[in-house]
């Protein structure tokens, strides 16, 4: 896209404001995975009449979840890709740039290729970016291919594959897991499950060893713990309060040993993605973004809604995509409501997450969401959700179909 | 931008009461995409039916079977759990009345 296609966009923008004497619902959002890409779609779904500009620096999306079938072999990277022409088709304006600056009180958002867009209402949905310095040699051992996270799904799920295919029969690979909150709780435990599905199949005197920041597995404990000792005995070795704090080539050290891998695959702590740091929206340890959970508003920017994993997690709430699809329908019913002179209301918020412990079988995790005025947060229902009665292959096939319905939902 | 306007002038003129008890049942049904589909409506070879345009009273006893138990479920009967009668009557309501 050319540069003078991002000022009339911007024209646009501003001109909606200045041509009618009603507000201008002018709109910008920030950033295209399931949050932001979902909170488009559905301000277009509930009032059409409001304008979604949508910027997002990647030509498409890469699904995190089913990425950990690709590094099986199970699925592919064009499986989980999905592009953008289906939010066009809903009238958003997709942007390809990256948003480098936020300047709440003029209301503008300036863009890598210089342009700035004006807004009425912005939606942030950043994702994570990973906290190098917590892990000492990081950066340059990835910088140098000895370490993937592959915790973004793209290019380091290709090459993490491609080492697992390469490593020896007998090789062992590392997976290290930060301390909660991260970007989807099971997700390192699919990982583990995944790989040793592949070593079983393809490699089976290879071993999984999993080191976990957690002291133990942080979410449906039970029945991995059962799948892998069923499925892939003598297979993985999981230990929990295992800190890694630093890597090297072919080793990684954790608070009390040095632990030596074929294939390292250390996933650093995570925080809110860069621009939340860079405009303020981080509120909490230097990580995350809280949030008025009745709108998404951001408690520290007014104007600005914060959507997705970069959120400061509500009670029992993971970082999902599940969640941050619900998290946008939040900030899209809102931001309607606004601008339409009304009151947002409450909503409530569902989550589901399904792990695949097998090509074929995969277990699942739910809750329920809602406001609790009494105490100012949202707080999960209690006795609603609930995890898997058992793996099976009638939860791997609602996997999939929640797969291909959530990226419909999100991005079609 | 003349079709804008003239779309949210409609809207704001309907009474308050109606179009926040309207949007309740849409916003709550609005959580049930990421399985159902956006607006109820599956996408091809999906494995659950459509609840876009399904009667307002079987989707409506159907969540309450999930949620005292009496339908046999992988999930719903966790999920149905956390809604009250009348938020499944208007997701119920909201469901029934879109397009197939």
């Amino acid at each position: 896209m050319k540069r003078r296609d991002f000022l009339k966009v911007a024209g646009a923008v501003s001109l909606a404001g200045c041509a009618t004497p009603v507000p201008s619902k002018a709109r910008v959002v920030v950033g295209g995975g399931f949050g932001g890409a979902t909170a488009a779609k559905y301000i277009r779904l509930w009032d059409p009449s409001i304008d979604v500009v949508l910027i997002e620096r990647e030509p498409a999306f890469i699904s995190c979840p089913i990425s950990n079938l690709v590094l099986a072999g199970y699925s592919s990277l064009q499986d989980i890709t999905r592009n953008y022409d289906g939010l066009r088709r809903h009238g958003v304006q997709v942007v390809r740039d990256e948003v480098t600056a936020i300047d709440a009180a003029k209301k503008t958002v300036r863009l890598g290729r210089g342009s700035e867009l004006t807004y009425e209402r912005l939606v942030v949905s950043p994702g994570i970016d990973f906290t190098f310095a917590d892990v000492e040699g990081y950066e340059a051992a990835m910088n140098n291919g000895l370490v993937v996270h592959a915790w973004k799904a793209g290019p380091q799920t290709t090459v993490l594959r491609r080492q697992l295919q390469q490593m020896p029969d007998g090789g062992v690979y590392v997976l290290s897991i930060p301390l909660a909150p991260y970007r989807c709780p099971p997700g390192p435990y699919e990982r583990i499950s995944m790989v040793a599905a592949y070593f079983k199949q393809a490699k089976p005197r290879s071993k999984v060893l999993a080191l976990d920041a957690n002291p133990d597995v942080t979410s449906k404990g039970g029945l991995f713990k059962r799948a892998w000792s069923e499925l892939y005995p003598g297979i993985i070795e999981y230990r929990g309060n295992a800190k890694v704090v630093a890597v090297s080539a072919g080793s990684v050290r954790t608070e009390f040993d040095t632990v030596k891998g074929d294939v390292l695959n250390v996933v650093p702590p995570h925080r809110a993605g860069d621009i939340a740091a860079k405009s303020g929206l981080i509120t909490t340890n230097n990580r995350w973004c809280d949030v008025d959970w009745r709108t998404m508003e951001s408690k520290a920017v007014k104007g600005v809604h914060v959507l997705g994993d970069a959120t400061l997690s509500a009670a029992g709430m993971p970082k999902s995509g599940s969640m941050a699809n619900n998290h946008a329908k939040v900030a899209a019913a809102a931001i309607v409501d606004l601008l339409n002179g009304r009151t947002p209301q409450p909503v409530k918020l569902l989550n589901t997450c399904y792990s695949f412990v097998a090509e074929k079988e995969a277990i699942r995790v739910s809750s329920v969401h809602e406001w609790d005025s009494g105490q100012g947060a949202l707080m999960p229902v209690k006795g609603a959700g609930g995890v898997s009665a058992a793996r099976s292959e009638a939860e791997a096939s609602y996997a999939w179909n929640w797969a291909r319905t959530i990226w419909a939902d999100s991005f079609a | 931008m003349k079709l804008a306007i003239i779309a949210s002038a409609a809207f704001a003129a309907l009474p308050l009461s109606a179009a926040a008890q309207d949007t309740a049942g849409r916003n709550l049904a609005a959580g049930c995409a990421i399985c159902h589909g956006t607006q109820g409506q599956p996408g091809p070879g999906a494995p659950l039916i459509a609840l876009a345009g399904m009667p307002r009273d079987h989707i409506a006893s159907q969540m309450r079977a999930f949620r005292d138990g009496k339908r046999p479920a992988t999930v719903m009967h966790q999920i149905a759990k956390g809604y009250t009668d009348a938020q499944i009557d208007a997701m119920a309501a909201w469901f029934a009345a879109q397009k197939r």
